[in-house]
């Protein structure tokens, strides 16, 4: 069985944004969160905030260290995961489910066809050095 | 509860808050000899009040048993080995602290005026012409209070420049093995941060330097060494490809003990940097401090130093306020004065040989040590190590044990841990930095608990992955901590 959702795309970067539906959500992946270790704080973009593709939108800070994350696509954020806050451990246990980040509105949703599958992300992930 | 386990030593040392009793205190005033004044009259409404709601009350002996108690659970320099990466925790010479303590130094006011404090000038200008000397630039400010208040400093120095050429610019650009606060820094200053990567070698790979330099970037935050213990051996083409484009190039001193006496970067490129007084000169550092984060720079930036400057005339040192272009004050008065009486006490104990010995002896140790674990430990880039070097924990990880544990264990063994998990560029990272001031009976100590440790993680992970076990508080849920932070004392209901 995959890990990784079918019907996510993938970046280099280990984001991912889940594609098929009116608006999609935009998350770390759980390869993410194990090199990053026990998460404990989240810093999420404000509501109306556009994300553009390859910019840093928020961070997350292990107990290792301060990581940026980066927007795969371009769009307006609808909402963010405020559960975070008081739950950034939620990041670890379900990172492609409860500890999605932020719900955007594509603005260009061509741009999907330049991120990964799953299978090209896990194939990726097979042969990227750590 | 065990109250006490050793005659001297109280295990479960309480907060100052719950030690406090009413009415104690640990001072005692004399008698008014000047007419009383009503202090909520003359401050106005509502800036007095009676009392500070749960301020401890207790007697001099209990505060400085309690802090001298507290300092023995401590680990410093003057213990043993600290060998934590990047941080240059080098040996705090007591001839420092003499000179320190000259009474007109020590006991000099800032506001004392100028005539009355030529010899205190007269540190601070030979301090900074030493420094200029050192890293080939041509001017120096003292004022910083540290590395990133360095960094800070710098980067507005070169924003101004690039605004009096009339292109402002937009970002900087920051390699991946560069000092950590150095994105941080870009964006307080204003910039967006671009992230270059660094090639298999650990270095900046030009090629993608030349594609990334483009004419909104404003200029290049590099640290060299950087992050990886690796000299930038292209520095000078570097610096040439972000002149080429109109940007001004910064680099981050926090690694400057691989250079000092040797290089310069002020002569490979470099139009502005800051130094770690901390660090490289010795004054103490983690604790101790204050730090001091001195800025250099060539000659165009140095119009916008901060303000006021040290000037000659007639004979004398002057304050000069007469700036008009300068960025500003960036602190109250000169700077940590009493650190950068510690540091040119540093340099003139040195001279000039002896500081390039130091540096010579600092990339040795570290290459002692490389050499010595490499059989134990992965080292992920193979480029010539200078004053550190950066193993990973790859080869341990496969019997569940990470850098972090690794540094807990070494604890139990008497050192300091390395830096743990940075640079990030190196997976699971041990970053070590012996600095000159290790013998090497002392190293050679390090090295066989270092190896003693991999043996253990071989045959026994279980018992590293629990350590410490000989430190007053054995491992502290760090994760916790960082969630759910505990950070003021509150009566208990």
């Amino acid at each position: 069985m995959s890990t990784y959702p079918e019907n996510f795309r993938y970046t280099k970067e280990h984001e991912w944004v889940s594609v098929g539906g009116e608006t999609s959500r935009i998350g770390i992946t759980d390869h993410a969160q194990k090199e990053l270790g026990d998460i404990v704080y989240v810093d999420l973009p404000k509501v109306g905030a556009a994300l553009s593709p390859g910019a840093a939108f928020g961070s997350v800070e292990s107990v290792k260290a301060v990581s940026d994350i980066y927007a795969p696509v371009s769009g307006e954020v609808l909402a963010v995961n405020e559960a975070l806050a008081a739950t950034p451990e939620t990041l670890n246990s379900d990172a492609h489910g409860d500890g999605w980040l932020v719900e955007v509105r594509l603005a260009n949703a061509g741009e999907l066809g330049g991120l990964m599958t799953a299978a090209q992300y896990e194939a990726y992930l097979g042969g990227a050095a750590h | 509860m065990i109250r006490k386990t050793r005659s001297h030593i109280n295990i479960n040392e309480q907060l100052l808050f719950e030690m406090s009793s009413p009415g104690k205190k640990a001072y005692q005033l004399p008698p008014l000899d000047v007419p009383a004044v009503d202090a909520a009259a003359a401050l106005g409404g509502g800036g007095t009040r009676e009392s500070i709601e749960d301020f401890p009350e207790v007697s001099e002996v209990e505060v400085i048993r309690h802090y001298t108690r507290l300092s023995t659970w401590n680990y410093a320099i003057d213990l043993g080995m600290f060998p934590l990466g990047s941080c240059t925790m080098k040996y705090n010479p007591r001839i420092n602290e003499v000179v320190a303590r000259t009474e007109g130094l020590a006991w000099a006011h800032p506001y004392q005026p100028d005539a009355l404090s030529q010899g205190a000038m007269e540190v601070m200008a030979h301090l900074e012409s030493a420094l200029a000397e050192i890293t080939g630039m041509d001017a120096v400010t003292l004022q910083p209070a540290a590395g990133a208040h360095g960094e800070m400093t710098g980067i507005l120095l070169i924003r101004a420049a690039l605004e009096k050429r009339g292109d402002a610019r937009k970002k900087i650009l920051v390699p991946d093995s560069a000092h950590g606060t150095n994105p941080a820094t870009a964006a307080m200053a204003g910039y967006g941060v671009a992230n270059l990567k660094s090639n298999s070698l650990g270095m900046v790979d030009v090629a993608t330097l030349e594609q990334e330099m483009t004419g909104e970037i404003a200029g290049l935050m590099i640290t060299n060494p950087n992050t990886v213990g690796v000299f930038e051996e292209n520095i000078a083409r570097i610096c040439e490809v972000v002149h080429a484009k109109g940007g001004l190039v910064y680099m981050d001193g926090a690694n400057m003990n691989a250079l000092v006496g040797v290089a310069r970067p002020g002569d490979f490129g470099i139009d502005v940097m800051h130094l770690n007084l901390h660090k490289t000169f010795s004054t103490p550092h983690g604790g101790g401090g204050p730090g001091s984060g001195a800025v250099a720079c060539k000659a165009e930036l140095a119009p916008h130093l901060p303000g006021p400057r040290l000037a000659r005339v007639d004979g004398a040192w002057r304050w000069n306020y007469d700036l008009p272009e300068s960025i500003g004050r960036v602190r109250a008065f000169y700077g940590n004065f009493g650190v950068l009486v510690r540091a040119l006490a540093y340099i003139l104990a040195h001279g000039g040989n002896g500081l390039t010995n130091a540096t010579l002896d600092a990339i040795l140790n570290a290459n002692y040590i490389r050499k010595l674990l490499q059989p134990f430990y992965d080292l992920p880039y193979q480029s010539p190590s200078m004053h550190e070097v950066v193993f990973s924990d790859d080869r341990q990880a496969k019997n569940g044990v990470r850098t972090g544990d690794i540094a807990k264990r070494l604890i139990d063994y008497g050192f300091h841990p390395y830096t743990v998990s940075f640079p990030l560029i190196v997976h699971g990272a041990l970053m070590i930095e012996p600095t000159e001031t290790e013998s090497k009976p002392e190293i050679d100590l390090f090295v066989d608990a270092m190896i003693s440790i991999a043996g253990e993680i071989e045959t026994n992970p279980a018992l590293v992955t629990g350590a410490p076990y000989l430190t007053r508080t054995t491992r502290v849920d760090e994760v916790t901590a960082a969630r759910k932070p505990v950070v003021r004392w509150r009566r208990p209901a």
